[in-house]
């Protein structure tokens, strides 16, 4: 097979919807090189990459209101309309924990975590998928989290992605814990370091701003676990704004809160939230997406949707044939 | 002191329940610092440490399971309510930082936390 250039195989992108983000993997070139890739990537990995979206959302924070947000789930709801308006349907849609505010209730807890999925089940996509945050699960162990939504650390492959829910709050601690440590080691291990990794968690694997409790004890074990893989993205929520962050393969991306959003640690050392602003109640609050501009490249765009401020943004991309070439399997 | 004291405080020492005895008692021994522990706040909520002197947190919860957590200083400890949690700190360095319990214990867990300033 001749030479193939890195960038023109597959990549995964992200934008920031303004209430969350969405993303898109697909091949940049649907040609005959790279359908046998994907052929060869479907054969080693078990299945053929496609083309296909994806949406974040995180820390809706359902039961919530207070000052800094009065509107309790109005900011969701309104995510909801925003991702079933998209023109093109994403398959997914990961939700990145805090998905209800806690109560020490466990009726009122069980309660809001109805609501979440009444809410959410009004989204047009096929499939849903969340992690907890510790509003959800800091308090009982995950104990309701798993009776309303299953095991609080999975994986599950979607079009030649594998994704990774895995749990860093239920312990109580910022923490993922041996044991989950050594299942994740187990779970990727069967694939080879070319395959796309979605990682979508709670908290950051990294030491963003611990004073903030904006970090994992044990992240670096996880992210040691992962580095011998190509093309990790790992998601996730928690400190309530954007932010990216690149260390070695992996490209970390946090979504904006359905809630209230926390100001810029560099800004101020008070971890308190943004003001209420009665005028724009949407402002800071978010959604992800991913597109691909048909020329290999994500595009940065800005979008504005009623009152809910909307802007896109590259996030990451992936690019297994780097592996694949480093291996000599494509010669 | 009475003599029957001073009889004692090996006896202590050695089953480990020295720490019951008053600072003076332990003149040679590291600074301690009482620390409590309640839902949503630590008392004192701010100390002051020396550089390079080793003391004693000596932390207690009132109610539920809290942490104190502070990585430039090392202290990364699980506050179990009904019994005394000691630290050892020796600071190296100068500064101004904010340990938080990071242990999830409540609504304003995000709140908890107390300032510990390292001088000269």
């Amino acid at each position: 097979m001749k030479e193939i250039s890195r960038r023109s195989f597959m990549r995964i992108a992200g934008m920031s919807l303004g209430v969350g983000a969405l993303y898109q993997v697909l091949p940049v070139k649907l040609n005959a090189e790279n359908d046998e890739i994907f052929n060869w990537m479907g054969k080693k990995n078990g299945e053929r990459p496609a083309p296909f979206s994806f949406v974040q959302l995180s820390d809706t924070h359902v039961g919530f209101n207070g000052p800094p947000n009065p509107l309790g789930t109005k900011a969701f709801e309104r995510a909801v309309e925003v991702v079933n308006k998209l023109p093109q349907r994403p398959d997914l849609v990961l939700f990145t924990g805090d998905l209800t505010h806690d109560s020490e209730d466990k009726d009122v807890h069980g309660a809001r975590m109805k609501l979440f999925q009444q809410i959410s089940s009004q989204l047009h996509v096929p499939l849903i998928k969340c992690v907890p945050g510790e509003h959800d699960a800091g308090l009982d162990g995950g104990q309701l989290f798993r009776e309303s939504f299953g095991d609080t650390s999975y994986s599950f492959d979607h079009k030649g992605v594998h994704f990774i829910a895995l749990d860093n709050v239920s312990r109580a601690k910022p923490e993922v814990g041996a044991e989950r440590i050594a299942w994740l080691t187990k779970d990727v291990a069967r694939f080879s370091k070319s395959t796309p990794i979605v990682v979508f968690t709670h908290r950051p694997l990294f030491d963003l701003r611990p004073e903030w409790e904006w970090f994992t004890s044990d992240g670096d074990e996880v992210m040691n676990v992962l580095s011998p893989y190509e093309n990790v993205t790992v998601l996730y929520g928690h400190i309530h704004r954007d932010h990216d962050h690149e260390e070695g393969h992996a490209k970390h991306h946090a979504a904006r809160s359905l809630i209230f959003a926390f100001p810029d640690p560099e800004s101020t050392a008070e971890k308190k939230p943004l003001p209420f602003d009665k005028d724009h109640p949407f402002r800071n609050l978010g959604i992800h997406t991913v597109s691909e501009n048909g020329r290999g490249e994500a595009s940065v765009q800005s979008v504005e949707l009623g009152e809910v401020e909307l802007s896109l943004r590259e996030f990451s991309s992936t690019e297994g044939i780097q592996q694949m070439l480093k291996a000599g399997v494509m010669k | 002191m009475k003599p029957k004291n001073f009889l004692m405080i090996p006896m202590l020492l050695l089953s480990g329940l020295a720490l019951q005895f008053p600072i003076h008692l332990r003149a040679q021994e590291s600074k301690v610092i009482e620390i409590t522990a309640k839902r949503f706040a630590f008392t004192p909520n701010e100390i002051t440490l020396k550089k390079g002197e080793t003391v004693k947190l000596r932390v207690v919860s009132e109610d539920v399971v809290h942490g104190l957590y502070l990585k430039p200083l090392k202290i990364d400890a699980d506050i179990q309510p009904g019994k005394t949690t000691e630290i050892t700190v020796t600071p190296q360095t100068v500064g101004k930082f904010t340990a938080i319990c990071d242990h999830f214990c409540g609504v304003n867990h995000g709140n908890m936390k107390m300032t510990i300033a390292v001088e000269e």
